[in-house]
């Protein structure tokens, strides 16, 4: 049994900065983060981040992992495992996990889940042809290993997501035939969708995917208008030759674990999905449990940094550890996430949580 | 910028170009940015304090065109790309456009390629004139090229010669 | 082997990508070469192999979908184990990657 008195549930932006804040107020900290490497989805972002300096505006999403992957290797405190897959959470208080191949039980103090969140899929007919990817998986292939999807893709989604993939697929030397969204409007920065646009890569909004054509893979992709219903327009459709679709029509919370536990859950179609009732401080209705970043709201990485550092502080507070910055801190990281949210998509992300929060 | 799926209006980019003459004396940053996000470096970015402070980070970018000088360290700091730098000075009948470029491979000095609008569509031809490649800008190249002084306002990017 | 050339980024704006020790493994018998440092996925992929297995029932071409460990739709056979999911496994020298048509074995 290892005995803990911070154990962070995930090595991505929102829990290594948990696991920097609580190591930095006196907590001793292990983070599990089940891949190869730490640093979740920054590993893949090769475009510069926005927010402020404090959240590391200009700086790319691959070089701010190295930098707090460096901050925690200089923290004694902070035990990181990667490979290392959390598994449950028990009525007693025990984690189980896997480790590097070995299955251990854990008994924390306190913990914080940051496990993210995972991509949604689409519903139009043959949407299992391999060569239909997530927006994630995309980037992993493209920004991890150096391969490309394929030669010819259709973005489904103009949110960041889907605008900043494209972009990326471009510059990895892929031809993107159109971005699709069937809202009305173009949800992501309108910046993003600029650099596109003046690529010649089409922004076609109001339209769906009518059906994916192919055998063994993706041959074609067939989408169609829809009117003010939300109903196809007959007549309306228009083919690409594409081996690939990309999917980015959002996120949904990994909160599984957190189910288990017996946290109370709301579906809140603002923050993606089912995401727990939590304090402004981040605990969950299971005490001595938070929550920061994806996985309680699916957001930026920016603001789950910033959550990531608040629920660390929280935790390593509510164990004992105080100073006399800390609510100095607090405070600022609460003022960091108001400005954060207050764009046209903060608006929607508050209202998503007013009604979570309490 | 219009978020049903169009670029830019002509009012919108007519606001960001500075008054006329200003661009005549020498370079300048035009800042493409109409919508509120959160983000601020364009103000850390500028030497000059030429681009105003934030009271809040959503707010939209001020430039000071007088205060500017031209020197482009905003293009490439600009997390949304969305700055360019503009010399209506450069020739007679040439404006000199400076624009980040993230692309490989990067043009040579001389080369000519295809002005794109904001669309992406061909305008004319344009010159390459300088490419600036350092690690100060962190794998934001920035490649200046002349433009026939009557598309000032309508090239926004580049393409390669097939 | 000209496929794989074909769909690994030579150059890139942003990235340099570690391709120093060649990996051969096997995908039906049929050897081919990945990276250290890569998933199974990433190297099937790079070889131009999308289909991954079929479906139990109807027999439709599956792949990956989200390329990182959540959605199922990647498991294959690998060293005789059942159940891997081949888009976080990463490549070793000399494995033995098979489709896994079936709900797969572990005894």
């Amino acid at each position: 049994m290892i005995e803990v008195e911070v154990l962070v549930i995930g090595g991505g932006p929102a829990g290594l900065c948990a696991a920097i804040n609580a190591a930095q107020a006196g907590a001793q900290v292990l983070v599990l983060e089940r891949h190869e490497l730490p640093g979740g989805q920054l590993v893949k972002q090769t475009h510069m981040f926005f927010g402020s300096e404090k959240q590391y505006a200009s700086v790319r999403g691959v070089d701010i992992a190295p930098k707090l992957i460096d901050k925690i290797a200089k923290l004694d405190k902070i035990n990181l495992e990667t490979q290392a897959t959390a598994l449950g959470i028990y009525e007693d208080g025990v984690v189980t996990a896997e480790i590097k191949g070995v299955y251990t039980h854990i008994k924390p103090k306190r913990i914080i889940v940051a496990t993210g969140a995972s991509e949604k899929t689409l519903v139009f007919p043959n949407n299992d042809l391999p060569g239909i990817y997530g927006a994630g998986a995309v980037q992993t292939l493209m920004n991890v290993y150096g391969v490309k999807p394929g030669n010819n893709v259709l973005m489904v989604g103009a949110g960041n997501i889907g605008l900043i993939v494209s972009y990326q697929l471009a510059q990895a030397g892929v031809k993107i035939k159109a971005i699709i969204d069937a809202a009305p409007k173009i949800g992501g920065y309108l910046v993003h969708a600029a650099k596109v646009q003046r690529m010649g890569i089409p922004i076609l909004t109001g339209y769906t995917v009518k059906e994916a054509v192919g055998t063994d893979c993706i041959q074609k992709a067939v989408i169609v208008k829809l009117d003010e219903n939300w109903q196809p327009v007959e007549g309306t459709e228009i083919e690409y030759e594409v081996d690939v679709m990309c999917i980015a029509v959002g996120l949904s919370p990994l909160a599984e674990l957190l189910w288990q536990a017996g946290c109370d859950m709301k579906y809140i179609s603002e923050l993606s999905g089912f995401v727990p009732v939590r304090t402004k401080m981040l605990e969950t209705s299971v005490k001595g449990m938070y929550v920061a970043g994806d996985v309680c709201g699916v957001e930026e990485a920016t603001s789950a940094m910033v959550e990531g550092y608040l629920a660390g502080l929280a935790a390593a507070e509510s164990l004992g550890y105080k100073n006399e910055i800390m609510a100095e801190k607090r405070q600022d990281y609460i003022d960091q996430l108001e400005a954060l949210r207050g764009g046209h998509i903060g608006k929607k992300i508050l209202s998503g949580l007013k009604k979570v929060t309490i | 910028m219009c978020e049903k799926s169009k670029v830019a209006s002509q009012q919108q980019i007519d606001e960001a170009f500075p008054a006329d003459g200003r661009l005549a004396k020498g370079p300048a940053a035009i800042i493409e940015c109409f919508q509120r996000i959160p983000c601020n470096p364009c103000f850390a970015a500028c030497k000059r304090k030429a681009i105003k402070e934030f009271n809040d980070i959503n707010d939209l970018p001020i430039i000071d065109h007088d205060a500017c000088n031209g020197c482009g360290m905003c293009i490439v700091k600009c997390p949304g790309l969305a700055i360019m730098v503009v010399d209506a000075g450069y020739s007679a009948h040439e404006a000199l456009i400076k624009i980040p470029y993230e692309f490989v491979p990067l043009p040579n000095k001389t080369q000519i390629l295809n002005g794109l609008d904001r669309e992406g569509k061909y305008i004319c031809d344009v010159i390459v004139r300088d490419v600036w490649d350092s690690k100060t800008l962190d794998k934001t190249p920035i490649i200046s090229f002349s433009v026939p002084i009557e598309y000032i306002k309508n090239v926004r990017n580049i393409s390669m010669k097939s | 082997m000209d496929k794989q050339f074909k769909l690994r980024i030579t150059k890139h704006p942003i990235l340099t990508f570690n391709k120093d020790k060649t990996v051969k493994f096997t995908f039906e018998g049929k050897e081919l070469e990945g990276y250290e440092g890569e998933t199974i996925a990433a190297a099937l992929h790079a070889n131009g192999i999308k289909v991954l297995s079929h479906s139990h029932e109807r027999k439709r071409a599956r792949g990956f979908y989200c390329a990182i460990g959540n959605c199922g739709q990647c498991n294959m056979i690998v060293n005789g184990m059942s159940n891997v999911r081949v888009c976080t496994e990463m490549l070793e020298d000399g494995m033995i990657v098979q489709t896994q048509n079936d709900k797969g074995r572990l005894l």
